[in-house]
């Protein structure tokens, strides 16, 4: 083993890394990865940490330890992502996992999930919180089954942005008109889902072609290459144009400085001090005196900050409220229609009693009626299934033991959300959109 | 409003972080009873304890700090921890290696190093004081095996980590509940890098112990490793000390964490360097994580962090 020399020491290799970017002036984007097993997903990303410089020479040299070990050619980049020993042993990914990786000016959070059958929860799980989804599809088979089950599930998820990636054109001798026929297949698909803004590019994560570096060998494409698209994303919603919700955490009190204050996250929207806002579900108006973000005042708070809000008058506020905006407050109900995705190995019944856990608050709940189950991959319904297994999509109806404050989901994906927890063992059971569904899942739903 | 120009809505990454690790640290103070935050004196639990603090601003911290002591610290850093300890309104427990040896319940290793020996004490600790959450600076870019890791970690009455025991996380939802006996390790740095957490000390002014900027010191090599003489087991026959200007990229027991040659003695200076480096942290400085490729999940499954 060499001794760890200085880093200073070492030769700086041009354009091997980047300079740190200013804090104030880089943003975050997240997003999911999707795919089938043998679609090449893990070596896509893979190939985005490498190709970013988010691997590092001892990691390399570990896989490549690794894919010598295995008796393979050269280094296998799926390798640097499939980090429990179920996966190395069984060569498949379970899970969601995150990396990080970071180019000039934007950082990422990618949500790396598997992609077969049994895992549909974990790609719930991992685009719940995106802002895009790469969905890999090789370019030999086309849109399979698979492709149309992660085009569904990003759809009802609502993750705003999608792009398909389609792989292994090496595969196909880089053929135009083989990606052009997958592409506008795949855009039919997106639109009976009612998803508008997707995108095409046709990759080779194996080589890199258009990754991050350009390909050579497709000169037809005139599209950006995966990285520049992600670095074209919007990362958030303007807040100025969503109502203000401000689900109360926590009560901040102290004796010494004569102190009470909301502490809370902004799901969405603007508040600002002299706001007219009302608590729910109690129904009390009231306007914000002073908006507190770490300890310094200010006199506005946006989401997705977490700050704490005082109010003018001496009302009973406390963990689960939600301050809205007097202009545009949401519903207070006690029957939830939803769009669930049930995600534990114990199935879920009619008359099943559980917790429902929206924004900060838990109630207790009734399961009252299983609408129907929706197979994501035909959108047929089977309607009153007997139970719902893990992996199940279905239309559900639930009474709850108080009044819920709740949008749908569809136009706010933070207070239009919830999770079913098994009250005995704490499991969190089955993951919930309020409100409708939409294009032809609306339909079929 | 009407006369300032339109604002501007956007936070930066490290806003976003933020205010991310902000909501885990309220949520966790509303669910649990009684919270913990572990704090070794690294960069990662000051920043957590800095986040805390913002978090429950103007009040106290409402839970305490727990230190587990290897009995190998280096001086600079336990000399920040107990000023630390100092402060009003922070209270700080210490679970120490040193007692369980000399007491016999732990054994000391022939290698010297204390680094697997901390998840005794510490689970004892969690007993003892009837922790129910239990804060910890982990951050998913260190190793693979974190990289599945939840915010919320979910350990059995053993403290043990079971992969498939992990519950889905989805949203900003977090689901803390347990049985008795069981506890939650949480981890607000979750989705920070190296390089964020380093911008955040930048940008909020954080002092950080003096050990992890450029210094003189006495160092000697052991399995490609600048590692810093003491008690704890070194320099043996035919290693020889030598003097160079090193700084550490993370603080831990001295039998394991290794210095590395530099001269980057700013905060700006160390974010360079590190923006710049070849080195993964771990790989860099962290002797225990290369025992096999398989080692940091087999000491999360034991309960270590």
């Amino acid at each position: 083993m060499t001794p760890a020399t200085g880093l200073h020491q070492e030769k700086p290799e041009k354009a091997e890394c980047f300079a740190p970017h200013p804090p104030e002036t880089a943003d975050l984007l997240r997003l999911a990865t999707a795919g089938s097993v043998d679609d090449g997903k893990s070596t896509l990303v893979g190939r985005l940490l490498h190709d970013l410089k988010a691997v590092m020479p001892d990691q390399l040299a570990a896989v490549e330890r690794a894919s010598r070990d295995r008796g393979l050619a050269s280094a296998d980049l799926a390798l640097l992502t499939d980090g429990l020993r179920a996966e190395r042993e069984q060569g498949i990914t379970i899970d969601v996992a995150y990396r990080y990786f970071a180019s000039p000016g934007r950082r990422f959070i990618l949500a790396d999930t598997p992609g077969h059958v049994q895992y549909t929860r974990n790609m719930v799980t991992g685009a719940s919180t995106a802002r895009l989804a790469a969905i890999l599809i090789d370019a030999r088979h086309g849109v399979v089954e698979q492709t149309r089950r992660h085009l569904a599930i990003a759809a009802l998820l609502r993750v705003p942005h999608m792009v398909f990636l389609v792989n292994k054109m090496d595969l196909v001798g880089f053929d135009e008109d083989v990606f052009a026929g997958i592409a506008t297949e795949l855009r039919g698909h997106a639109r009976r889902l009612g998803v508008e803004a997707v995108s095409a590019i046709p990759i080779s994560a194996l080589r890199g072609d258009n990754v991050v570096e350009c390909s050579d060998s497709m000169d037809w494409y005139q599209g950006p290459t995966l990285l520049e698209h992600l670095e074209r994303i919007p990362v958030a919603d303007d807040p100025s144009n969503e109502p203000a919700r401000f689900p109360v955490q926590y009560v901040i009190r102290s004796a010494e400085h004569d102190y009470r204050g909301y502490a809370g996250q902004l799901v969405s929207g603007v508040l600002r001090t002299g706001d007219k806002v009302v608590v729910l579900p109690s129904d009390q108006r009231s306007t914000i005196a002073g908006i507190d973000v770490g300890g310094t005042a200010a006199d506005t708070a946006f989401a997705p900050q977490s700050v704490v809000v005082r109010l003018k008058d001496d009302i009973d506020v406390g963990r689960g409220d939600l301050i809205a905006s007097t202009a545009s407050a949401p519903a207070t109900t006690r029957d939830v229609s939803a769009t669930v995705c049930h995600l534990a190995d114990r199935p879920l019944r009619v008359g099943d009693r559980v917790l429902l856990r929206h924004t900060t608050r838990t109630v207790k709940a009734i399961v009252t009626e299983i609408v129907h189950r929706l197979d994501i991959t035909t959108l047929q319904t089977c309607p009153h299934p007997r139970e719902l297994r893990a992996n199940d999509i279905a239309r559900l109806l639930l009474r709850t033991s108080a009044p819920i404050v709740a949008d749908d989901y569809a136009v706010n994906r933070h207070s239009g959300a919830f999770l079913l927890v098994d009250e005995p063992t704490g499991d969190t059971l089955t993951a919930g959109m309020i409100g409708r569904s939409l294009g032809e899942i609306g339909s079929a739903l | 409003m009407g006369l300032a120009r339109p604002r501007d809505y956007t936070l930066s990454h490290l806003g976003v972080l933020e205010a991310e690790a902000l909501h885990i640290f309220r949520e966790v103070a509303a669910e649990f009873e009684r919270p913990t935050l572990l704090f070794s004196g690294g960069k990662d639990s000051i920043v957590m304890l800095h986040l805390a603090c913002k978090a429950f601003a103007p009040a106290g911290l409402p839970f305490p700090l727990l230190h587990v002591d290897t009995g190998h610290n280096f001086d600079e850093v336990l000399e920040y921890r107990d000023r630390i300890g100092a402060l009003a309104g922070v209270r700080l427990y210490v679970a120490a290696v040193q007692d369980y040896i000399d007491d016999g319940r732990l054994t000391e290793r022939a290698d010297g190093t204390r680094n697997p020996l901390q998840t005794v004490p510490l689970l004892a600790a969690i007993r003892s004081h009837r922790f129910d959450a239990v804060f910890g600076g982990g951050r998913r870019d260190e190793e693979k095996a974190r990289a599945k890791e939840r915010v919320f970690s979910l350990r059995d009455e053993f403290g043990q980590w079971d992969p498939r025991r992990q519950r889905p996380e989805l949203w900003h939802l977090y689901n803390g509940r347990h049985r008795v006996g069981e506890h939650v390790r949480v981890f607000p740095l979750s989705n920070w890098t190296e390089l964020d957490v380093w911008s955040y000390i930048e940008q909020e002014r954080i002092e950080v112990p003096s050990i992890y900027f450029s210094h003189t010191r006495e160092v000697f090599l052991r399995d490609g490793m600048w590692l810093a003489p003491g008690a704890w087991g070194g320099p043996r026959a035919g290693e020889r000390v030598e003097s160079r200007t090193v700084r550490y990229r993370t603080v831990g027991d001295m039998s394991c964490t290794a210095s590395i040659d530099s001269r980057a003695a700013t905060v700006a200076e160390v974010i360079a360097e590190i923006a710049s480096s070849r080195l993964t942290e771990r790989g860099s400085s962290r002797a225990d994580d290369r025992m096999s490729e398989a080692a940091m999940e087999d000491r999360k499954r034991e309960g270590y962090f």
